[in-house]
């Protein structure tokens, strides 16, 4: 069936593109993979008849938390990071439980015979409107919670970067950038 | 498309979440693939939703795509802040509470 093969394309990309993004070395790359695997996702849950979701997913994953993601990337210029083991058999240890977590998946899926389809779900029962009056009827409270949820979030990002408040924050014990050495350095231009 | 399949993909990434957090030291790419992981529950839902024909699977998958955009402004606001104190995003190097 065409549509079969489409969804094991399209799982092979997801995988690939995950492992890749643990592999590749440099972070961009590991970033754009990503994108990449958002992207087949979206197009899976297009598939299964949720094409509020799926454009959600590609504009604010895809669209606004990658390019967050590779805008911080380039703005610290930490591209590349040694990968030293630092605790011992960490990384035997990882390949072991990951080994354990997909003998478990077969057992659980191979008890089960036969596998049941995926029906499409009614477009009209999906559709954008639909899902905009449950969410301002039905889910108005968790919607009003998300919203303070983020304007939260967005201050804290700001206060959490901005290096006035962060000087008074920390007063004179932040070693690096260093608000004491910056004063000293006031005071000796004055005294001189 | 089935549902095993999917579940079972589904699990797949939430294995390379886990894996990326565990192997990896670059606080960046422990966030990203937290969002891996955040997908692979998402997938979960939308399948479950799909299946069972009802509504609330797809806007529990948009609450939380929500609450992960917050979670990441806040995570890299982190990041940064604390990029400008140790010059690194090596996470073995944040220790300010060891010392």
């Amino acid at each position: 069936m065409p549509g079969d093969i489409l969804f094991y394309v399209i799982g092979v990309f997801i995988v690939g593109s995950g492992i890749g993004m643990l592999l590749v070395k440099n972070t961009v790359y590991s970033a754009l993979l990503l994108v990449f695997n958002f992207l087949n996702v979206a197009l899976l849950y297009l598939f299964m008849g949720a094409p509020f979701i799926a454009l959600t997913q590609i504009t604010v994953y895809a669209g606004a938390i990658m390019v967050l993601f590779l805008f911080v990337i380039m703005l610290l210029g930490t591209e590349y990071l040694s990968r030293k083991e630092t605790l011992k058999n960490q990384r035997f240890l990882a390949l072991f439980l990951a080994f354990l977590f997909i003998i478990e998946l077969v057992a659980v899926f191979s008890q089960k015979d036969g596998l049941f389809a995926v029906a499409g779900m009614d477009v009209q029962f999906v559709s954008p409107a639909q899902i905009g009056k449950a969410l301002f009827a039905e889910y108005a409270l968790p919607f009003e919670m998300v919203a303070v949820i983020l304007v939260v979030a967005t201050i804290g990002a700001v206060l959490f970067t901005h290096k006035e408040k962060q000087r008074r924050l920390l007063g004179e014990e932040s070693p690096a950038t260093s608000p004491k050495t910056n004063s000293e350095f006031q005071q000796k231009e004055e005294q001189s | 498309m089935s549902v095993d399949g999917l579940i079972l993909l589904a699990g797949l990434m939430f294995l390379t979440g886990v894996m990326g957090v565990i192997l990896r030291r670059n606080a960046i790419v422990i966030f990203m693939s937290l969002e891996l992981m955040f997908n692979a529950a998402n997938l979960a839902f939308v399948t479950f939703a799909a299946f069972y024909q009802v509504l609330s699977g797809q806007i529990f998958v948009f609450y939380v795509m929500t609450v992960a955009a917050a979670e990441v402004a806040i995570g890299l606001a982190l990041i940064v802040a604390i990029f400008r104190q140790k010059h690194s995003i090596d996470i073995d190097e944040v220790s300010f509470l060891k010392d």
